[in-house]
């Protein structure tokens, strides 16, 4: 059913059931959220995304649109309610932005110049920061709780997208902040530490134990279980210095798991194989690429000739491609035997 | 009126005539919380020793509190044949003689009473019913708290108890409700809310349950209406609640009382059993069919469970948050997501004499937007501190000089703040105004869920401004911003005024972030933590601006605003406030006048006590001058 | 599989968990499940150890290592006896449920509580959620598979999901959820002794004609040894020659004393790989191969999806991707057919040879991937199998009933316990890749030995403390942790550790179908050293 709404005077025909906050996202009307995922269920408790609905101000990611609505998203009792709504974060917020993971790419920042953050004004709050010492024991993300706005979108991440619910809000008031059970560090918790939070907090209140901001991305799929998880494969320089999941790929939709996220490691790992080695009495010398190939196709006619081919064993291999497992038994099946498998059992 | 309940109410009255053995004393002693605070406890056993062992006739009674706080700890006797005499301020000895001289002689000691009761009492003793601490009160949901033993429910039964119920069941549904919209009674919490429109909402959803839930959560700072109503006369919710549960159509209701309450969980769970046992209770109840059970969920305190929805949170097991809006009506979609009536402890109290005495009666108490009576909680700076009722629709000043008796210690009035936290403070021009739902909130407080607060001139508005905040800052839930950080900036606004660092423009943004607050929370404790400054602010502006302007704290409170000062002419040496200054902060000889070195003062006050008033020689500064000498090491 | 992971997380009504630790082992799969359940879809988990999922379960069986047979013939013999199976798909789509019926009818189910361990009322829940949630999916991994009962458990599997109907029908299937991240496409590309690319017989006449001439050589047609098979052949000295790609036997098989022995003999081993691994020490030429994110090629995951992988960087030094050194080698051997430029031009070879993926092309793949079947260039692929008919003679679902088979070994006065072994979340397999990570070995980096509280209170051990697992085959020293998420006489080992290697413990004994070694079930001892 289609209900007809005006938002800025604009009228708008939307479907039933959908929010104000949505109706004016396919309008193209800007509403700025903070505690807001797509993801997720609504929580409202931001309310920066307050909205002016048939004369009640309301949080336009609750409110369902109702038919003949008038909405209007900028009056001068919105803007005052969003602006000191903004500031009141700001006042406990940790002022270093330069110094963040997420500067340019934060949320709290982007609704703070929407809203129209100025310095006289700020000079009115008391700006203090809690010192809570950040939770880093986890090795691949920390929480930093003074940058944290309280916006519940990485504990309904871990209640919605991943199920474990490890995290929740501890304390209250003004000092609620988000903890596992008994308030231990992240690691003694049942987190899975999938990053899922980590990909969807709105500002660097979770932040990568190592910084990484790439220069370039590629689509792939994750290399270890059978899911095949699309990924986003990020690169500085001739290293991989990132996964995020691929939101676009139709089974994963961007999720991934701990290893698919942050086990990558082992690409740029000091110990990979460089050159081709060849054994001679005992001990592995470097070789060249045609000595070593040659050494190989010579004793495998070798052993053909003398022993047949089904003296040959191939075992292939369920990380190596298609189009590599194809060569593989190719080769072998070529040289005249079938005895080739892979670990499809194990 | 259903047989079976005449035959409960024949036995009942049988049976307390041989419990109670009306030719012998009745002793009454007030054991709420309240009276047991004061020592009733001890009054008590030190009675019934004394009975015991001297072998003397008499009945011993605990009753609930009748609301002279003022007057605690309060024993009543009557003897055959004699008007009820109330003596106040009892300890185990004054007891011990009490007996002696009325109990077994026949000397009344119209120097331990307070009054009597009724009529035809002594000549040198008041008669209290009708003297200023009631004659302005009407007591209808207190009317048996001090009166009957909360612990048996024979006596509930013959004060009328429980007729309310069976005539209801009796009614229908629709009908029951009717009554309600005619009696115009709306809900107790604080909002006023219509109760017959509430039970009416929760009547009309189809479910397989529903619930009925009694909020005992009372939080405010110096409220303990609902204690008190649980304390002295726990069946009246019980059957209140049984009564709802008959017309909204549900078989199962709850208890939210804080665990801070143990007496009155107590008293409840006694009242439950002893209903139960009576069939008024349970399965079957009165042989009509219907199933009713109670049960009692302990609140672990926080101030925000007394929001309907962060209290239905609370019982399913969740953090007690408040569910944003839009969401379905609590009436609709509540408890387990079954239609829910909430209602207060007070509210389910009277709904069942508004059914046995009817609409009319209950209309022609009070107002007519608000029939019936307000409970209050009477504290502060006032002589008669306790808990009263008054018809709806009295004005403030016959609450404050009347029933209270006046301010403390001949002081001047300042303010009045009703609400608790979430309400305001009202000056002295306002004091003739009706105390009733709407009129309250248009001035700028609120009736809230009853306490009443006396400041007099010795209070700093700003502080008590600052006091509510600091509550209402504690006990945020967290989920929203404009709560969880406008109340932690607000107060850290007071305390910079409080403490001299106010600035230029504070009292403006103060009023613009709460306007903000207001409009952005979530629930109630946002939407009204402002109230408590934006109406100091209102009525009291000059003392903010003294704070800010002149670092001047009219009310001499402001510890940081204020310096100590011997002055010279009225100091006699005589060395009281050297001794007890805790830091040797003064010195002086005999004979000499004495100093206050402000590098070492404290400012803790003791000197400003210890110097008899005769001489009263320390006295308080205030202001930037006196703070600037202060500090310049000049004495102060 | 046989369904897709979103129709099953979407629309699956119950879900059915055997024998696999979902949430561990395929996690992304565990959230949409748990998501899922909490939308209130049911859920039953048959597993000897209380996993994670089973928290979110409506029932949990806690079946004994190895009978998983008798859970799912009880489990038929409930719904037969209650009626609950769907009528009209057993009549229009297929065979042998008579016989296969009278079969079922035939199992005691006390018996079967007796063998498995789970109570008779369990079981009875357990078949009355999945026949009376429609539709319902099966999933399970290797807890169903490494057993000397395998293709039995499998069978009975099935039978469970045609009984109720809900083969080829959307949110149902069998779904066997697979542990590489191209073990499905090194099976479809014929990386088997068995079958050519696309499940095409070496046997088949046809077949074995097309690849032969396709490759310029006689291609025998009877099926070469499986890998399990290879390492017993080289210690009879039939063979003399394994190359080994991505693969690190030393740690992943079972019965290791064995296969290093067999290694040794061998005249040529040749290990092609990131690392040197612990099988590399074994080799005579080490080939240093690229990672995942150093190639371009395709990769099938678990719903049969046919992904393009890309190549992100360069190769570290010298190493090269092993379609690189396929190539090159075979050139060096004197083969034909091997000057391919780049890997899509293999595909266009594979798709040429194999009618399931004949519609297949790179330029086709980069909108997102396809399940195959996927005979043509306008096919949209098949997510979802066996909707119209079964890959069978008449087109119908045959009913195949099983027996309860116990295990190869079973618990003794030597040997009292029962090793069962799997994966953690935090590492993959041999550890090769994993336990490079700091951060994941941060998380998880000692081997725990799992005990029953029960056991370790009577044999006085407490977490932490050493002791010796013994098997016939061999022994290994670890660190126990007393649980209480297994019953009494089972432990638990993963396999990711080399240092702590429970694979010294494990059978080798075969399933006589699919030759998969019963990896799930051995007799061990325990002490405390």
């Amino acid at each position: 059913m289609m209900l007809k709404i005006t938002i800025n005077g604009l009228d708008i025909e939307v479907e039933k059931g959908i929010t104000v906050f949505e109706a004016a996202e396919q309008a193209g009307i800007y509403i700025p959220p903070l505690c807001h995922h797509p993801d997720l269920p609504t929580f409202g408790g931001c309310r920066i995304c307050m909205v002016d609905a048939d004369g009640k101000i309301v949080t336009a990611c609750r409110a369902p649109v109702k038919d003949g609505m008038i909405v209007k998203t900028d009056t001068e009792e919105v803007r005052k309610v969003r602006l000191t709504n903004v500031e009141l974060i700001l006042a406990s917020h940790n002022k270093d932005c330069q110094g963040c993971s997420r500067n340019n790419s934060c949320r709290l920042q982007e609704v703070s110049a929407f809203v129209g953050i100025n310095q006289d004004r700020m000079r009115k709050i008391r700006r203090s920061v809690e010192a809570v010492k950040p939770d880093d024991s986890n090795p691949f993300f920390h929480r930093d709780f003074t940058r944290c706005i309280l916006c519940g979108i990485c504990i309904r991440t871990c209640e919605e997208i991943n199920g474990v619910a490890a995290i929740d809000f501890a304390f209250r008031g003004f000092h609620t902040r988000v903890s596992v059970l008994g308030d231990k560090p992240l690691k003694d918790s049942k987190c899975e530490s999938c990053g899922e939070c980590l990909v969807r907090c709105p500002t660097g209140a979770l932040y990568l134990a190592k910084p990484a901001l790439v220069e370039r991305e590629v689509e792939s799929v994750c290399t270890y279980c059978g899911v095949g998880c699309g990924v986003k494969i990020g690169v500085r320089g001739d290293r991989v210095i990132k996964v995020d999941g691929n939101r676009d790929n139709p089974v994963n939709r961007g999720d991934l798991c701990v290893k698919g996220r942050f086990g990558f490691d082992f690409i740029n790992h000091p110990e990979r194989l460089k050159k081709p080695k060849i054994k001679k009495d005992g001990i592995f010398v470097e070789a060249t690429w045609d000595e070593a190939l040659d050494f190989i196709a010579d004793k495998m006619h070798d052993i053909k000739a003398k022993h047949g081919a089904d003296a040959l064993g191939a075992i292939s291999s369920a990380r190596c491609s298609n189009e590599e497992n194809y060569l593989f038994q190719k080769i072998f099946r070529a040289l005249g035997t079938n005895n080739v498998d892979h670990c499809a059992r194990l | 009126m259903i047989q079976k309940f005449d035959v409960i109410e024949k036995e009942a009255l049988e049976n307390l005539e041989k419990e109670q053995k009306s030719d012998i004393p009745q002793i009454y002693v007030g054991c709420a919380t309240c009276g047991n605070a004061t020592g009733a406890q001890s009054v008590v056993q030190t009675i019934t020793d004394k009975l015991e062992k001297e072998n003397i006739k008499a009945e011993i009674k605990e009753v609930g509190c009748i609301g002279m706080c003022f007057a605690e700890v309060l024993l009543d006797v009557i003897k055959p044949g004699q008007p009820r005499i109330s003596y106040h301020g009892v300890t185990p000895e004054t007891a011990e003689e009490i007996v002696d001289s009325y109990l077994v002689k026949d000397d009344h000691r119209p120097d331990l009473a307070l009054g009597y009761f009724g009529e035809g009492g002594p000549a040198d003793v008041e008669r209290i019913d009708t003297g200023d601490v009631f004659k302005n009160q009407q007591r209808v949901i207190l009317k048996n708290c001090g009166i009957i033993d909360p612990e048996n429910i024979n006596e509930y039964i013959a004060h009328g108890g429980y007729k309310g119920l069976a005539e209801a069941l009796e009614m229908k549904q629709e009908d029951i409700i009717s009554v309600l919209k005619d009696s115009g009674l709306r809900g107790r919490g604080g909002a006023g809310f219509p109760a017959g429109r509430k039970w009416e909402s929760c009547l009309k959803p189809q479910a397989d349950q529903k619930y009925v839930i009694c909020n005992a959560d009372e939080g405010d700072p110096g409220a303990f209406m609902d204690r008190s109503v649980l304390e002295g006369d726990p069946h009246s919710v019980i059957e209140g609640m049984t009564i709802a549960g008959y017309t909204i159509g549900s078989s199962k209701g709850y208890f939210y009382v804080r665990a801070e309450y143990p007496l009155a969980i107590k008293r409840l769970r006694k009242a439950i059993a002893q209903a139960k046992e009576k069939n008024l209770l349970g399965d079957d109840i009165l042989g009509t069919g219907f199933n009713f059970d109670l049960e009692i969920f302990q609140g672990a305190g926080a101030f925000v469970c007394g929001e309907s929805t962060a209290l239905v949170m609370s019982i399913e097991g969740n953090r007690g948050w408040p569910k944003p809006l839009p969401r379905p009506r609590t009436t609709e979609e509540g408890l387990w997501g079954k239609p829910t009536l909430l209602n207060n402890v007070k509210t389910f109290s009277v709904v069942p004499q508004v059914l046995s005495k009817g609409a009319d009666w209950f209309k022609s108490i009070g107002t007519e937007g608000s029939p019936g009576t307000a409970v209050f909680a009477l504290t502060g700076k006032i002589n008669r501190s306790g808990l009263i009722e008054v018809p709806m629709g009295i004005e403030l000043k016959k609450i404050i000089y009347e029933i209270g008796g006046g301010i403390l210690d001949d002081k001047k009035f300042k303010a009045v703040q009703t609400g608790g936290p979430s309400g305001g403070c009202l000056p002295e021009d306002k004091l003739h105004l009706a105390v009733d739902f709407d009129t309250l909130v248009k001035a700028g407080s609120m009736m809230g869920s009853g306490g009443m607060v006396v400041i007099d001139e010795s209070t700093c508005m700003v502080d008590v401004a600052r006091y509510f905040l600091d509550f209402t800052f504690e006990e945020s839930c967290g989920q929203c911003v404009p709560c969880r950080q406008g109340t932690q900036q607000m107060l850290e606004i007071l305390n910079d005024i409080c403490e001299g660092r106010g600035r230029e423009g504070d009292i403006e943004y103060l009023l613009e972030m709460g306007d903000s607050i207001i409009k952005g929370s979530i629930c109630g404790l946002g939407q009204t933590a402002p109230n408590p400054v934006l109406s100091t602010i209102q009525y009291f502006r000059d003392e903010y601006e003294a704070h800010i302007k002149d670092h001047a704290c009219p009310a001499l409170v402001c510890k940081n605003l204020i310096v100590f000062h011997i002055d010279e002419e009225k100091c006699t040496a005589c060395g009281r406030c050297r001794k007890a200054c805790p830091v040797e902060a003064i010195s002086g000889e005999k004979k000499v006048p004495h100093t206050i070195d402000q590098n070492k003062c404290t400012k803790c006050g003791i000197c400003f006590q210890e110097c008899p008033e005769r001489f009263s020689a320390v006295v308080r500064l205030t202001g930037k001058e006196n703070l600037a000498a202060a500090a310049s090491g000049k004495e102060g | 599989m046989t369904n897709s992971i979103d129709d099953i997380a979407d629309e699956a009504k119950a879900f059915f968990i055997i024998g696999s630790n979902t949430t561990e082992t395929h996690p992304v799969i565990g959230y949409r499940i748990r998501r899922a359940v909490k939308n209130g879809a049911k859920l039953i988990v048959a597993d000897p150890r209380r996993i994670k999922i089973a928290e979110k379960a409506d029932v949990f069986l806690q079946l004994k290592p190895g009978t998983n047979a008798a859970l799912l013939q009880g489990m038929a013999r409930v719904i037969i006896d209650e009626e609950l199976y769907d009528a009209e798909f057993i009549k229009n789509r297929t065979e042998g449920f008579e016989e296969y019926a009278e079969k079922i009818r035939a199992i005691d189910l006390n018996e079967m509580a007796d063998i498995t361990g789970v109570p008779a009322e369990k079981i009875t829940q357990a078949a009355r959620i999945y026949a009376g949630s429609d539709p319902a999916a099966i999933l399970y991994t290797m807890g169903i598979t490494q057993h000397t009962s395998g293709t039995d458990n499998v069978l009975a599997l099935a039978g469970l999901a045609t009984l109720t109907g809900n083969m080829g029908k959307r949110g149902g299937g069998v779904n066997p959820l697979r542990g590489q991240n191209n073990v499905q496409g090194a099976c479809d590309m014929g990386a088997l002794p068995n079958v050519f690319p696309g499940y095409q017989p070496v046997s088949s006449p046809e077949a074995n004609q097309k690849f032969s001439e396709a490759y310029g050589a006689k291609i025998p047609d009877k099926p070469g040894m499986p890998m399990t098979k290879m390492f017993k052949a080289a210690l009879e000295d039939k063979i003399k020659g394994v190359y080994i790609m991505g693969e690190n036997p030393v740690v992943s098989e079972p019965d290791i004393c064995k296969i290093k022995d067999a290694l040794e003999k061998l005249e040529l081993v040749v290990v092609q790989d990131l690392f040197f691994t612990e099988t590399a020490d074994y080799a005579d030429v080490v080939l240093p191969a690229a990672s995942f994110a150093e190639k371009d090629g395709t990769f099938v995951n678990t719903e049969r999806r046919i992904q393009r992988g890309r190549k992100a960087i360069n190769p570290p030094g010298e190493a090269r991707s092993d379609f690189e050194i396929l190539c090159k080698l075979g050139l060096k051997l004197g083969l034909k057919g091997f000057e391919f430029k780049k890997p899509g031009e293999v595909m266009q070879e594979v798709a040429e040879l194999s009618p399931k993926w004949k519609g297949i092309t790179y330029e086709r793949l980069e909108e997102g991937g396809i399940c195959w079947p996927c005979p043509d260039e306008n096919h949209p692929g098949t997510p979802i199998l066996y909707e119209e008919k079964f890959l069978t003679g008449s087109g119908k679902a045959q009913f195949k009933p099983v027996d309860y088979k116990p295990p190869a070994e079973t618990p003794d006065q030597d040997y009292p316990f029962i090793l069962t072994t799997g994966r953690s979340l935090y590492h993959y397999h041999t550890g090769t890749m994993t336990r490079r990570s700091d951060g994941l070995s941060d998380l998880y980096n000692v081997e725990k030995a799992l005990i029953s509280k029960e056991d370790a209170e009577r044999m006085g051990l407490n977490e932490n403390d050493k002791v010796r697992l013994t098997s016939r085959r061999g022994e290994v020293e670890a660190e126990v942790k007393p649980v209480s998420d297994l019953k009494e006489g089972i432990v638990f080992m993963t396999f990711h550790f080399a240092e702590t290697c429970a694979n010294q413990l494990t059978n080798s004994e075969l399933d006589p179908v699919a030759n998969i070694p019963e990896l799930k079930v051995c007799a061990i001892n325990l002490e405390k050293v």
